[in-house]
């Protein structure tokens, strides 16, 4: 389980979180859905320690990941794996050293043992007869896949998606949420997606919370929020103009 | 005269403190920056003790900032060689002593201009590389990338170049020392006619091991500086394209500064 206790984040002067509180319950999809600029991102980021908060408590199974030193910091990250927004990958690498690089880095597989795992990571986010190719001769959606392989390919404990489908066709769009959905059933990771495809992140999350200003307006399962009465959800749902959320 | 002192505090009180403040603020960044670089240069030298990383790593970036730096290397040494032979020949030509020039372009080399240059070189050529490739990794979240895989981004993207600097800057510096010797040799041997015998003799007997050895500490430590501020300026680089540039740019000129700044305190005790 994932705890955030009263969290403050201020960047330039720029209040990001401001007094956040969730729980993330474990072994369940959660989604965090809000306007983009709210810090959704940042949010996963303080999860795995890669941002500390000015103040507040952030709890990873129970441990405190505040104030740890780098060796126990990293104890921890082992139980993580994170896709981000724009993939990450190594831009000097190849598709396959991508996907090999937490493999080779650790564990003590053997060179054709890594070889079929990365064969069969990819295949099953649907890529075939890329594994040569640079990041940078990859569609967008191709690099996300990627990414999603090598977040995927050590059985972490809990992973952190930060909007996964974003950009990619309607096709494979579905495609991924439904390999998360079954990757999830059958390994039954703590997920958290950053997600803005609305309606269909709630067919894939159990709960979903709502960020605004700083704070969880709103979370509760998906069926709860689906049909929430709360007016800024609500709009941000339908993708109404009028309502509480101003574009400026 | 206590006119323009009440002026200067009262009336014009308000720029004064902004002044002062201004003053205090650059004085903490400075100070805060400075702290910074030294815990970064610390940190690196700890996992360089811990974890070097892995071999294959450390040879790519001797290829790369060794073996690629040749060329320009050989191209500054062979004319500073020859400038200096020029320029010594007709220094010494006023004293009778044309026979020195050997003993001339070689200690200015050996002690002075192969280190230097060879180091600015590299600077302009390598570490503007390092900086833009580790500052492209940071905001491309690569560098993040590494760090939520529970590796430590020092081992794979700081450490090797470290070690890297530190093997080839003196190897460049031998190189760039050879040819500028054969660079005054070219213009003071074959084109002014000085006796190719006092040239390599008089040399042979005024080098001593105390100038060789010199000259590789301070190239040794000037790989030290090439890698340290390449890999800071890039490890926190600014936000998008123009962070990186302002990065790239701030790294070479702070290396170009600090080289030249090491250099005359490594030789005021080396000496």
């Amino acid at each position: 389980m994932i705890r955030l206790k009263n969290v403050y984040k201020t960047f330039d002067s720029q209040n990001v979180l401001n007094g956040l509180n969730l729980e993330i319950p474990a072994g369940q999809i959660t989604a965090v859905i809000g306007p983009s600029g709210e810090g959704k991102s940042v949010l996963l980021k303080h999860m795995i320690g890669l941002l500390k908060p000015d103040s507040g408590e952030i709890e990873v199974d129970g441990e405190s990941i505040l104030n740890l030193r780098r060796s126990q910091l990293n104890r921890v990250r082992e139980k993580f794996g994170m896709l981000f927004q724009n993939a990450a990958l190594f831009d000097s690498m190849t598709v396959f050293e991508n996907v090999a690089f937490p493999l080779r880095e650790k564990t003590s597989l053997s060179r054709d043992e890594i070889a079929e795992r990365v064969r069969s990571a990819l295949e099953h986010v649907g890529l075939k007869n890329v594994n040569g190719k640079f990041p940078d001769e990859i569609s967008g959606g191709m690099k996300k896949r990627v990414g999603l392989a090598r977040a995927l390919l050590l059985n972490p404990k809990i992973i952190l998606f930060d909007e996964p489908t974003t950009g990619l066709d309607p096709i494979i769009r579905r495609a991924i949420h439904q390999l998360i959905k079954d990757t999830h059933e059958k390994f039954g990771f703590t997920a958290v997606i950053v997600s803005h495809e609305i309606p269909e992140i709630f067919d894939i999350a159990q709960n979903v919370a709502m960020l605004f200003q700083g704070r969880i307006l709103q979370i509760g399962t998906s069926e709860e929020i689906r049909t929430t009465t709360h007016p800024a959800v609500k709009q941000f749902i339908n993708g109404s103009l009028d309502g509480p959320i101003r574009l400026v | 005269m206590s006119y323009c002192i009440y002026y200067f505090l009262y009336i014009r009180g308000y720029a004064v403190s902004d002044f002062i403040r201004s003053i205090g603020h650059y004085t903490l960044c400075f100070l805060r920056e400075l702290g910074r670089m030294g815990g970064f240069l610390l940190y690196s030298c700890y996992i360089m003790a811990r974890r070097p990383g892995s071999p294959l790593h450390i040879l790519k970036q001797i290829k790369f900032i060794g073996a690629k730096s040749l060329f320009v290397i050989f191209l500054t040494a062979a004319f500073t060689g020859m400038v200096l032979g020029l320029q010594g020949y007709y220094t010494l030509a006023k004293f009778g002593s044309e026979g020195m020039l050997g003993t001339a372009v070689a200690l200015a080399l050996i002690r002075e201009l192969g280190p230097v240059l060879s180091a600015l070189m590299v600077t302009g050529r390598a570490g503007s590389a390092i900086t833009a490739e580790i500052g492209i990794m940071r905001i491309s979240e690569q560098i993040d990338a590494l760090e939520t895989m529970a590796l430590d981004p020092f081992k794979y993207l700081v450490t090797p170049k470290f070690i890297a600097a530190m093997i080839a800057l003196p190897l460049l510096c031998a190189i760039f020392d050879v040819v500028g010797i054969y660079g005054g040799w070219l213009v003071g041997v074959k084109l002014l006619g000085v006796n190719p015998g006092a040239y390599f003799y008089e040399m042979e007997k005024a080098v001593v091991w105390r100038d060789i050895s010199s000259g590789i500490a301070k190239s040794f430590s000037f790989g030290v500086i090439i890698a340290w501020i390449g890999c800071y300026k890039g490890y926190f680089a600014g936000h998008g394209a123009e962070g990186v540039s302002r990065a790239t740019t701030e790294s070479v000129v702070m290396t170009s500064v600090l080289i030249l700044v090491w250099d005359y305190f490594l030789t005021s005790v080396l000496l």
